[in-house]
Formats: structure tokens, sequence, C-alpha cells
């Protein structure tokens, strides 16, 4: 079993919330110059609640509610960054991290380089992504793909509880922009997470289930789709491993690589857009670094690729689930 | 002369019991949309309009058919305000079909160019710049429309909006900035997150102003009335800033809300400034409708809402083959 999948001892169930919470108040309590800024931060502790309690123990002066400027606030986050802070900024759903972007791709991610390394951006955004829960086309997006792109920034999705924890807390040391994608869905997924301090490094994958004849690699939600999914592949004599990278970037290529190799046989997962996405790169690295391992194509199952729509029977067809992920592993497995 | 003002005096009683008819749909659409949400028939959430009618429907009066509109998240109102037709919008809520959006849209997406509407948005200011460049081409097709952006003081923090007022002064568009003040972003009050007074802002580009009881549905339709028509005259765009309030939540799943405003706040905007039955009690006084009358509107509305959530409720969902439609023109 891989090292942090063995309950510390002092491990309590938290949930996906619960960790980022507690991560969030471990590094305040750390370090002073860690800030929260966004919209309804503060006493309502965001519409997910993610953030009830930290208000009442860091104070106004740490935890303040924005206007809805996405945009200005991200950019007053860049220049605290560059001055001597390390804000961590709240964009409430990820389809709004649109108005963000000249801040982030333009400026945070630019400056280090820009200035031949005078300057650095030790920020984090923190955003949701994931669809399904029947908020239309506006509030349902997952757009990380977008900051993948973009030399000079970090991009984290978590899956579990545990690794929320730890990368938050690395993402927060970071001395780099970082871009953190939470999956509402998952908020109340429940896991194991020592109340110590540790942090899970960015840039190292983590093998979540071990199995012989595919590897599926899966991120944040897609990670549970792809144990339940190995859980139904069992059942037909088809053993599973489920790799999950944790970060877009850095990419832990070895691991993935590795895994296939062994496997011959690989299904990414993602939840944003299958067309010029994180499916596409990760296949591309597998087909690349596994290429005279591989029995069958590299398959890639990600969003559909139109506006999330709002009626349930539309919505609930965009997105990869266990059944279609079963059924293409076992066609890609010929069984 | 007696026949002139006789004819006025009906345009108005005409006017004032439709204003006050589309005031209770709007109040007992949203009942029902409550409703719907409580008993779980209705997926995701929404943003009720309850306590804010005025506003939509004293601006939507002052409006043509073709003119434009954008809305937003809490947009049921102006919708509704605008022509659109509550069967078709219970059937948007619940993903059907027969929605104006094929269910493709929902709650906070309702869009119909047959009453001009351009679209609720779900991004804060989000159709700032849509509401004026209808504007603009209304202007440059001289089809003499008027294009009207609502938005709450929220989309205030927005730069967006900031942008394309300095375009529509400049070009001197069509367009009327509402901007519904009904005191909170979400959770926030607006005095948190607002610096100055917010009038100044429509100022710096020299837009004309006003601010007015969003509550009073005549005087909202008086002003609306005055600005649509110098900017149909061709004089400019102009803010409406409308002094309102929202009876419920943020959204229908926002029951808690004492850690950031009152109940007995709330207390004092419905029992002493509700726009519905200050507006009766006008309609009675002046003696053009008595609450015999009154109680017969809201009886003949509620069965018609009813009406309406039955249709939605036993239309079929689209086919999932629909997902795919729609993404190119
Ligand atoms: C760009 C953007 N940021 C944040 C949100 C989340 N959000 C939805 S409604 C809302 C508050 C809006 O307040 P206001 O504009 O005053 O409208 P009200 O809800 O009061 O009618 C926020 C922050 C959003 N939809 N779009």
């Amino acid at each position: 079993m891989p090292e942090n999948h063995l309950p510390a001892q002092n491990a309590r169930e938290l949930t996906f919330a619960q960790a980022i919470r507690e991560a969030l108040a471990e590094e305040m309590r750390r370090d002073s110059t860690v800030c929260i800024l966004g919209e309804d931060v503060a006493e309502a502790g965001t519409p997910f609640k993610v953030l009830s309690g930290l208000l009442e123990e860091f104070g106004r002066d740490r935890v303040f509610d924005t206007p809805i400027s996405e945009a200005g606030f991200t950019g007053l986050a860049v220049g605290a960054a560059m001055a001597g802070m390390r804000p961590v900024v709240d964009i409430m759903f990820g389809d709004f991290v649109t108005l963000t972007m000249d801040q982030m791709v333009n400026q945070a991610a630019k400056i280090y380089y820009m200035s031949g390394g005078a300057w650095k951006v030790p920020m984090v955004m923190r955003t949701t992504m994931g669809a399904t829960r029947r908020s239309a086309a506006q509030h349902s997006q997952s757009l990380h793909a977008w900051f993948c792109h973009i030399p000079g920034l970090k991009v984290v999705l978590p899956s579990t509880p545990y690794d929320a924890k730890g990368l938050l807390k690395a993402a927060i040391r970071d001395e780099n922009p970082v871009v953190f994608f939470e999956d509402k869905m998952m908020y109340k997924l429940k896991g194991l997470v020592p109340a110590d301090d540790y942090t899970v490094p960015l840039g190292v994958a983590d093998v979540k289930r071990e199995g012989d004849d595919i590897t599926l690699i899966a991120t944040s939600s897609m990670v549970q789709v792809a144990l339940g999914a190995a859980v139904l592949l069992e059942e037909v004599g088809i053993s599973a491993e489920v790799v999950d990278p944790r970060t877009m970037w850095p990419l832990d290529e070895k691991t993935l690589i590795e895994s296939v190799k062994k496997t011959s046989r690989a299904i990414v997962l993602d939840e944003g857009y299958e067309r010029y996405g994180v499916t596409a790169e990760l296949a591309a690295v597998i087909a690349t670094g596994a290429f005279y391992d591989l029995d069958a194509p590299v398959k890639r199952m990600g969003a559909m690729h139109v506006p999330i729509p709002f009626s349930p029977p539309l919505e609930d067809a965009t997105v990869p689930t266990e059944q279609t992920v079963f059924e293409a592993a076992r066609a890609l497995c010929g069984r | 002369m007696t026949t002139t003002v006789r004819q006025e005096t009906s345009d108005k009683v005409d006017l004032w019991l439709r204003m006050y008819r589309q005031m209770v749909a709007i109040r007992q659409f949203e009942t029902e949309v409550n409703e719907l949400y409580t008993r779980a028939l209705m997926p995701g959430l929404a943003h009720l309009y309850i306590g804010e009618e005025a506003v939509a429907v004293g601006v939507c009066s002052a409006l043509e058919r073709t003119d434009y509109i954008t809305s937003t998240h809490r947009g049921h109102g102006h919708c509704l305000a605008k022509g659109a037709s509550p069967d078709r919008m219970f059937a948007e809520l619940l993903g059907k079909e027969a929605g104006y959006c094929k269910g493709k849209g929902g709650s906070m997406h309702i869009a119909d160019p047959a009453t001009g509407n351009l679209g609720a948005n779900a991004i804060v200011g989000g159709s700032a710049g849509i509401a004026t460049g209808a504007a603009f081409a209304a202007q440059r097709l001289g089809n003499g429309r008027v294009s009207v952006c609502f938005f709450g003081e929220g989309a205030l923090g927005q730069g967006v909006l900031y942008e394309v007022m300095n375009l529509a002064q400049l070009f001197k568009l069509p367009v009327i900035y509402v901007c519904e003040n009904n005191l909170y972003n979400e959770y926030t009050h607006y005095s948190e997150t607002t610096a100055g007074e917010i009038v100044a802002r429509p100022a710096a580009f020299d837009i004309e102003s006003v601010t007015i009881d969003g509550q009073n549905v005549r005087v909202v339709n008086e002003f609306a009335q005055i600005l649509v028509d110098r900017a149909r005259r061709g004089a400019g765009p102009a803010f409406l800033l409308c002094n309102t309030y929202r009876y419920h939540g943020h959204h229908v799943g926002d029951i808690n809300r004492e850690y950031y405003r009152s109940k007995q706040e709330e207390q004092i905007w419905k029992s002493e400034r509700d726009p519905i039955v200050n507006f009766g009690k006008v309609l009675i006084e002046q003696k053009i409708a008595d609450q015999e009358a009154l109680d017969g509107i809201q009886k003949e509305i509620e069965a018609q809402m009813k009406q309406a959530v039955a249709f939605a409720i036993s239309a079929p969902y689209p086919d999932v083959d629909e997902v795919e439609e729609d993404v190119y023109a």
C-alpha cells in the first residue's frame, strides 16, 4: 500500500470540505502572511460553507469579503503576493475564472519569468469545478485545462480529503501561483485525514488502486468514478489500476507511464472538455512514453463537447459515469 | 376635452390594473417555485424575486414588446413582466422540452426572442455588454428600440459595467441601466462592498440617473417611462436606481439568514413597504377596484399558476439526443 494510504495514528474521518478548512487554518496559524479573500468568504464561509469558522479564529484582517470583482481582487492578490503576502483567493464557481484570466495568465503566470526571477507571486486561487449539480451552463464547467496551458502556473486537482489537505498546504507554501480546483460535488466526501502537519508534494501521482489489466488515469471526482468502475470490472475478471496524477502541472509522467507499461491499456478520465483538454495531454504522455507496451489505443473520456445543459437527463449524459467507464474498459480489454 | 380626459383616465386604470395583476402573477409564480423546491420537484436552486415585483413590472410596463431586456440570476420577474408565459417558464425550471430553452437553460437562463428577452444571466454583470450591444444595434438599425439592463447592486463590482456605460454615453445609446438595490450581494450587505454613492458612478460618465422607491410601482413606471422616452428620442443612456428588498433568501435554500440580516428588518419591509399590498390600497382608495375585485384577481392568478405548474410537471423531458443539438447555429 502506498505510504499515504496508511491511516496515521491520529487520523480522523473528515469531509473534503473540512480537510480544506483545516489546511487553511493550519497554514494561517503557521504563517501570518496567509490571508483569504473572496466573495462571501467571511460570515457566510462561502455558499458551500467550506470556510465556516475561519473568520471567528482569524478575524477580518485575514478573512475578508470582497465586492463581486473577480478581476480586481485577483489582481490585488497578485500584487499582495509580490509584496510579501501569501493570499488565497476564493473564486466561488470555477466558471468565474474567466473574469480573472488577464490577472492570472498575463500577470501572475509571467511575472517571475519576465522579471528574470526578480519578483515572485506566491498565491493560491481556490475554485470549484464539476457538473451534475443542476446549475446549468455558467455554474458547472471544469476549466482547469485553461490554466494547465499556461507556463508559470501550477494546477492541483485533489480527489480525497487526505490529498486535499496535504496538497493545499503545499500549494500555500509554494513560491508560485497555484490554481487549486475543488469538485463541488465532493465537499461531503469523507476520508481519513491526519491531524498532523503534513504536505503532499506537488508533482507526485498516487496509485489509488493497484491492478494488472488496465490503467484508469483519473482526476478529481473522476477518481471516485474510476474506483467504482474498477469494482464493476473486478466482477467480470478485469483488474484495473487507478492512478491519480493529483497535480496537472507539475505532472508526474513517470508514474503514469510505469503503470501503463505494466497494464498495457489505459483510459484517461477527466471532467474537463475532452477536446484540446487534459485527457488529450495525458493520453499523449502515455502514447509517447509507453508506446511499445500498449496493446490498445489510449482511450479518453471527458465532458461532452457541449455547454452543460440544465435538464437532468441531458446533464447526466455529459459526464463519464461508472457504467460508461466500465463499458469502455471492457471494450478496450476485448472482454 | 372631456373625452381625452376620460380616455387618459381609462388608460391609467387599464395600466394600473395590468401592473397590479402582473405583480400578483410574479409573486404567485415565485410562491409556486418555492413550493416546487420544497417538495423536491425542481432540480437545482432558484433565486426568488418576491418583494421586488414593482421594479420589473414598473419598468417593463414602460416598454414595447419589441424593446429589449437582459435579466439576471433573479430573473423570473423580469421575464414574466416582459410577457413570458408561466407554463413555459415552469417547464424550463423543471428542465422540460416545452420550456423556453428546451430545458437547457433552467431558472437562470430564460430567454425569449418573441418578447425581446435577450436572456437571463448567471454571471453577475454578465449581461451589461449584451444590453448595451442591443442598444447599439437598435441605434444603427434605426428600429427605435430601447434596451433595458436589469442588474442587482452586486454587479456594481464588475468592471465591464463601467466599460459599457462609458461606451453607451459616448455613442448616446438607447439603454437604461436598472440597478435593483435589494441591499445584499448574496450574504453581504452592499455597504460592505460598495464605496461611495451608487449614483456617483453613472454621474462619472455624465449619464442621467434617478433614485426611486422601487416598492412603488407607479413611481417606477413613471420614471421608467420618462427615461425610455428620452432614450427613444436619441438622448442617450440613463441609470435608474431602484431601492427594493428581497423577502426570501438569496436562493431558495438560504433559510437561516440571521447571521447577515435580522428577521425584524425583513418584517418591516414586508409589513410596511409591500409593493402589492400598498398598490392595492391605492387602487381601492382611488375607486379603481374594491377588495373583492382584488381578491378575485388573486384567486384567478392562483388557479392559473397551479395550471401552469401542472402543465410543466406532466410535460416530458427532452430526448437525450437533444444534448448535442444547438451547440452551433
Ligand atoms: C461574476 C460572478 N461572480 C459571482 C457570482 C455568484 N453570485 C451569484 S448572485 C451573487 C450576488 C449578486 O448580488 P446582486 O447583484 O446584488 O443581485 P441579487 O442577488 O441581490 O439580486 C453572487 C456573488 C456570479 N454569479 N457571477
